[in-house]
């Protein structure tokens, strides 16, 4: 799979820009020595519940199944900015805090239903959050306009869109969610330039 | 030297020299074993055989740390290599880091390199358009660079020569200006890049949409089978080696067959210091070249040389060959070597959509692409900027998806394939006019760990680029615009020059010794018995991609070296 591809996919998945993206196809440019030193066992499963509650089990097998916790973790600490790094360890407790906020219990405590119910919110959330702040960088490069060393400004992004772009990244280039969910084939051994389009279809991995 | 004995002597002795072993050096190292000569063919990097060197080439995505994407460790180190296209967690060990091979941008070069056995024709984009006169006639008729000393007539031959032998995949188009060639059947295009080509036809004299052709196996002959290779598997994996040998590379064609022949020698890990020229004999004798695991120089000698290091490199060994005969590089009386460095003009794009043809798709993946051969300035000037560009054009469906929520409606919306309308998308390939500023230069103080000078590179777009751009942007959005395709979008981007990798020049060919280093033979005018036949050869450079032309030249070139060494003039 072209890597560009891998990106493109996730971004119009997400209709924006993903997280990180710059990293992504230019190369990761911080990182932090392990994967310990930012996120332990315990993260870990949890990144997989949220997950989780993100991709359910259905008719293919869920998120945490391929363990997509595990890929977070690696990606966030070698594919993010230190800056983004912070967010997304820091949103790991702001989740707990909003699951309690709403129903006075830690995340891992909540009914399946809760779960979804708090995440539905979340993203919301994030989604105003990441409109706003898209409307910030539009009107801050208008003022700036035709300035040939312009630099955006580094605004914060919100935790939960980090850890939903993760998971679709992570799970739908898995080997159960590349070939559970969707369509995966190694060697087509063929191109054929013009076929009937069919609707209803299953997506292809890559 | 450590060792001057007779025998040591005689084992270094070889009836030809090819240095590197990329695209064109192994179609020397074929051409000359295939003659009877004992070749010994250098190569500054590790070797890499065909399918047992190509360790990612049967992974999975998900086998992969990254699922594709670099590890930190790859990437801080490596700006520059990292933002070549190819360059993935797939394929990143055969490119050179940054900083194994350090050089000196005097202007801003992104140069992209491969140091291995094969050199970067395992991660070439495989594209082969022939020249034609009207690329060859260029300098001469527009009054740039100097005469190309050969035509279309003297190059065909041998283009056939090279495709059959290669497998290159094509439609007979009937293109005066991008000639037919020995075409193994082509791939299709979809049915928005037919659209958009029966729209050209109908509406624009001498406006094309072809399937690009490209050095593919759609259906192999006798000859590939021998080579051990077999048909694409339309994996699209290409740079990462192919098991199946689908694509032309040194690897899993050239190389394994002078291999064969019994008569080539393989030296790995042999860094060209310098060609030897002798003073009494008039003639190069040898080469000099450091082993980089032992770090001893070593002399190989042989009667005839051909420099095939890839064009930035070959400058470099030429400039470092320096002599009492020839004090300023290898060949230079006329003074111009590393002068006259060109490359091709990548840095514009454009995008749009196509309400209609939804009810078609397509299936399985194609190698290539469309391909809209050079319509500017052909027949005659007709702009304010001279010659032109080729476009690669393609059209594509986006599998579409709801991205709301979470849960199991989130999920269901995505493993559904719904595609979107058509996107269509071309990106220019622009010739750039060779000129004396822009080359490379020895540094002066700067030297590498095997004590060969650093190179500077000193090269940069010009006016002529800027105004090929502008009307590049201007013609595709009226050809999009008439065809009905709608929300077009141009772009363009700054990257500098060598990211497109097709840096050609410094050594060019031509008829006057006195602006030139080669002659028709891409011989040394002042030394006949070396042959430069990589992409440092050309005069100028069109807007095809090149390879094809470099193995064409190397198969010409080495067939008459062989010939002359019979008639004993060289």
């Amino acid at each position: 799979m072209n890597r560009r591809d891998a990106i493109g996919r996730v971004a119009l998945i997400m209709g924006g820009a993903v997280i990180g993206a710059e990293f992504f196809i230019s190369g990761c440019k911080s990182n932090t020595a392990n994967v310990a030193d930012l996120f332990d066992a315990d993260h870990t499963a949890f990144l997989n519940e949220v997950a989780d509650t993100i991709l359910p089990t259905t008719s293919s097998p869920g998120a945490k199944a391929a363990n997509v916790g595990a890929f977070m973790a690696v990606m966030v600490r070698d594919c993010y900015t230190p800056a983004d790094q912070k967010t997304f360890v820091e949103g790991m407790s702001k989740l707990d805090d909003a699951a309690k906020k709403k129903f006075s219990s830690k995340f891992l405590d909540l009914t399946p239903q809760q779960r979804t119910d708090l995440l539905v919110d979340l993203d919301k959330e994030q989604k105003d959050f990441t409109t706003q702040r898209g409307k910030t960088l539009d009107a801050d490069a208008a003022k700036h306009k035709g300035e040939a060393n312009y630099k955006a400004p580094e605004l914060p992004k919100h935790y939960f869109r980090m850890i939903k772009e993760l998971t679709l990244l992570g799970y739908f280039t898995s080997e159960i969610g590349a070939t559970k969910a969707l369509r995966y084939i190694a060697v087509p051994g063929r191109y054929d330039g013009c076929i009937p389009y069919k609707k209803g279809d299953k997506a292809w991995a890559t | 030297m450590a060792n001057l004995n007779i025998d040591s002597v005689k084992a270094r002795t070889f009836d030809a020299i090819v240095i590197g072993s990329g695209i064109s050096g192994g179609w020397a190292a074929k051409e000359l074993t295939g003659n009877g000569l004992k070749t010994l063919v250098l190569e500054r990097g590790r070797d890499v055989k065909h399918v047992k060197d190509y360790p990612t080439t049967n992974k999975f995505p998900w086998e992969f740390e990254h699922h594709g994407q670099l590890p930190v460790s790859v990437t801080e180190p490596n700006p520059i290599v990292s933002r070549c296209y190819a360059f993935g967690e797939d394929s990143a060990h055969f490119f050179v880091k940054d900083n194994e091979h350090p050089y000196v941008q005097t202007k801003p070069f992104d140069w992209i390199r491969g140091y291995q056995v094969g050199g970067k024709s395992l991660l070439w984009a495989r594209q082969t358009q022939r020249w034609s006169d009207f690329d060859f006639e260029g300098p001469a008729r527009d009054g740039f660079a100097v005469d190309w000393p050969i035509r279309y007539k003297d190059i065909a031959p041998w283009y056939s020569y090279v495709e059959k032998f290669a497998g290159i995949a094509g439609n007979k188009d009937g293109i005066p200006e991008l000639p037919d060639g020995e075409f193994l059947p082509g791939y299709p295009l979809n049915d928005v890049e037919v659209y958009f080509g029966d729209h050209l036809k109908k509406n624009y004299k001498n406006r094309h949409v072809i399937s690009a052709r490209c050095a593919h196996l759609s259906k192999p002959n006798d000859i590939h089978l021998q080579q051990g290779r077999t048909q694409c598997q339309n994996r699209d994996l290409c740079q990462r080696g192919c098991p199946f040998g689908g694509y032309f590379s040194s690897n899993a064609s050239t190389i394994p067959w002078a291999e064969k022949s019994g008569n080539m020698t393989l030296r790995p890990f042999s860094v060209v210091e310098s060609i030897i020229y002798d003073e009494k004999l008039g003639k190069a004798t040898g080469v000099r070249i450091i082993d980089t695991n032992t770090k001893q120089s070593i002399e190989y000698y042989a009667r005839i040389i051909f420099v095939n290091a890839a064009a930035i490199n070959t400058n470099l060994v030429l400039l470092n060959s320096k002599s009492n005969r020839f004090p300023n590089g290898f060949g230079n009386d006329s003074g111009v070597l590393g002068k006259y460095v060109a490359f091709h003009n990548y840095s514009a794009h454009i995008g749009a959509e196509y309400d209609g043809l939804k009810e078609w798709t397509v299936d399985g993946r194609s190698p290539t692409g469309g391909y809209i051969p050079r319509f500017r300035n052909v027949y005659k000037q007709e702009t304010n900027f001279l010659r032109g560009y080729a476009c690669g054009f393609s059209g594509y469906r986006y599998q579409q998806h709801k991205y709301d929520g979470v849960g199991s409606s989130l999920k269901d919306g995505l493993v559904k394939g719904d595609l979107s309308p058509w996107y269509v998308g071309s990106h220019m390939m622009g010739e750039t006019i060779p000129k004396e500023s822009n080359h490379v230069s020895l540094d002066a103080k700067l030297k590498d760990d095997w004590g060969v000078p650093l190179l500077n590179i000193s090269v940069d777009y010009d006016d002529n680029d800027e105004k090929m751009k502008k009307d590049y942007i201007e013609q595709l959005t009226e050809m999009f615009t008439s065809a009905g395709f709608k929300n077009i979008q141009p772009s363009t981007n700054h990257q500098a020059p060598g990211l497109d990798i097709h840096e050609m020049g410094g050594a060019r060919m031509g008829k006057d010794p006195k602006t030139s280093i080669l002659n028709e033979w891409n011989q040394v005018h002042a030394c006949k018995n070396v042959f430069v036949t990589d992409g440092a050869c050309m005069t100028s450079t069109s807007c095809q991609n090149p390879s094809l032309t470099y193995m064409a030249l190397t198969a010409r070139a080495a067939n008459h070296a062989v010939e002359e060494m019979k008639k004993g003039n060289v």
